[in-house]
């Protein structure tokens, strides 16, 4: 699954692991994961997040 | 007889125990020209509480200022707004010193402290955002301030005192025995807090918009800013406050900025045809800066305003010259939005020089539009008229995004 990357800070979401202390399971589609979600840490909207191959 | 170093009223609860560094010129990659201070606060309630600490070196300073109010060892709670050295370089040893009950830091703060000083031999606690704490007869709110400029950074706000800590936010480097701003001359207030903004706030303008909105939202009543760094506000805070929301803003200006280095001479000439010919076009003020006689830190501040940035560079062993590519990189992490631009450059015979110039501009966020302008070894006149058509092509482009003024 397409990893994410916050274009602020540089934290990658990785859909295997999801961000479970902010409510989103392993196994979530960076697509899926509510557009409320912030970047878990700085903050950023997920607007500011694009594709990457880490 | 006095001691040396003193505490400095704000308030009748909150000192400045900060520390004056006269001497520093580089501060990671910023030019301090005019040195800087380390702001740390004691609030004197019930309890007795330090807000950050300061740079290591410092240490016995900020100790001595303390001590001219209270017994250090009183020290009950230490609020760390931000775990940067500059402000958490002495907290292990004044934690050792003065055997706090509890640090109190963000929940980043939390895991950042940890990560630069491992286990700090006293409690360190998460305060969540909007929190209220009380230092014993006085509340201190705290606002997370996230990416202002670290993940960890928060501001920390006094009701009974109506002072707000602003941590980074706000501040400056400059170097001064007088503590509020308005002991200071304006024209060097306005340049330390652009270039701060320029160096240190510009890559998170996004995130100083959403603080602005918030703390007008939240309606505190705030009669005293007090930054880590450089002098405190305590009249006219709207001067500030509206200057973040314009650097912020980063509405282009007509202002161009040519940045360029040489080996023998031809980009410098061509650098100032461009320069001609922005002028020409309608772009003003136009701001040449070679980088040999220029700190990044200072084309930085200039970018803050501008609406153009054209760059130069001669071909080095077939890439940039040094220090352009030492600019760009900075300039990259800056993000600076809102320009157009062009490159140019001189070569001897490969000449992937401008071509890296403008991968440069384009990696920054440059609108390129117009050029580029290649030249082998010397410009001619036609090649120099090239450049100032060039400087006017970018200079016009400008005028149809911003107005002629």
């Amino acid at each position: 699954m397409q990893k994410y990357r916050c274009t602020v800070c540089g934290y990658v979401y990785d859909p295997q692991a999801g961000d479970p202390d902010n409510g989103v399971d392993p196994g979530t589609a960076f697509a899926d994961v509510p557009d409320d979600w912030v970047c878990p840490e700085c903050g950023a909207g997920k607007d500011d997040f694009e594709p990457v191959d880490a | 007889m006095d001691q040396a170093f003193q505490a400095v009223p704000i308030t009748d609860r909150v000192h400045w125990v900060g520390a004056i560094d006269w001497a520093i010129r580089d501060f990671h990659g910023y030019a301090t020209t005019r040195g800087t201070t380390y702001n740390a606060y004691l609030v004197v309630a019930d309890r007795v509480t330090l807000v950050d600490t300061v740079k290591a070196p410092f240490r016995r300073e900020m100790m001595a200022r303390i001590a001219s109010v209270v017994d250090p060892s009183q020290i009950d709670t230490v609020i760390s707004n931000h775990s940067e050295m500059d402000h958490s370089g002495c907290l292990p040893e004044t934690i050792a010193a003065v055997r706090p009950a509890r640090v109190l830091a963000s929940a980043n703060g939390v895991k950042a402290l940890a990560a630069h000083f491992g286990d700090l031999g006293c409690p360190v606690e998460a305060v969540a955002d909007g929190q209220s704490v009380s230092l014993g007869g006085l509340d201190a709110m705290f606002v997370e301030t996230r990416m202002l400029h670290w993940p960890d950074s928060m501001f920390c706000y006094l009701a009974g005192e109506n002072v707000l800590f602003s941590q980074d936010g706000f501040g400056m480097h400059l170097a001064s025995c007088e503590r509020f701003a308005d002991e200071i001359p304006g024209p060097v207030l306005r340049q330390e807090a652009a270039k701060y903004f320029a160096n240190i706030l510009l890559p998170f303008a996004p995130f100083v918009l959403k603080t602005l909105t918030r703390y007008r939202d939240l309606g505190l009543t705030v009669d005293i800013i007090a930054p880590d760094h450089g002098p405190v506000y305590r009249m006219d805070l709207d001067w500030i406050l509206s200057l973040y929301a314009a650097w912020a803003a980063q509405e282009p200006t007509r202002k161009a900025v040519v940045v360029y280095d040489t080996m023998w001479e031809s980009d410098a000439v061509m650098a100032r045809a461009v320069a001609e010919g922005l002028s020409a076009g309608g772009a003003g003020p136009v701001r040449v800066l070679p980088m040999r006689a220029a700190h990044r830190s200072d084309v930085a501040t200039e970018i803050l305003d501008a609406g153009a940035l054209v760059a130069g560079s001669p071909t080095l062993n077939r890439t940039l010259f040094p220090t352009m590519a030492d600019v760009f990189s900075y300039l990259e992490g800056l993000r600076p939005q809102n320009l157009v631009g062009a490159a140019f450059g001189s070569y001897g015979w490969s000449g992937e020089g401008v071509d890296r110039v403008a991968d440069a501009l384009k990696a920054i966020g440059v609108d390129i539009v117009a050029g580029p302008v290649k030249v082998r070894y010397r410009p001619t006149a036609e090649d120099l008229g090239n450049c100032r058509a060039m400087g006017r092509e970018v200079a016009e482009a400008l005028v149809g995004r911003v107005g002629s003024g």
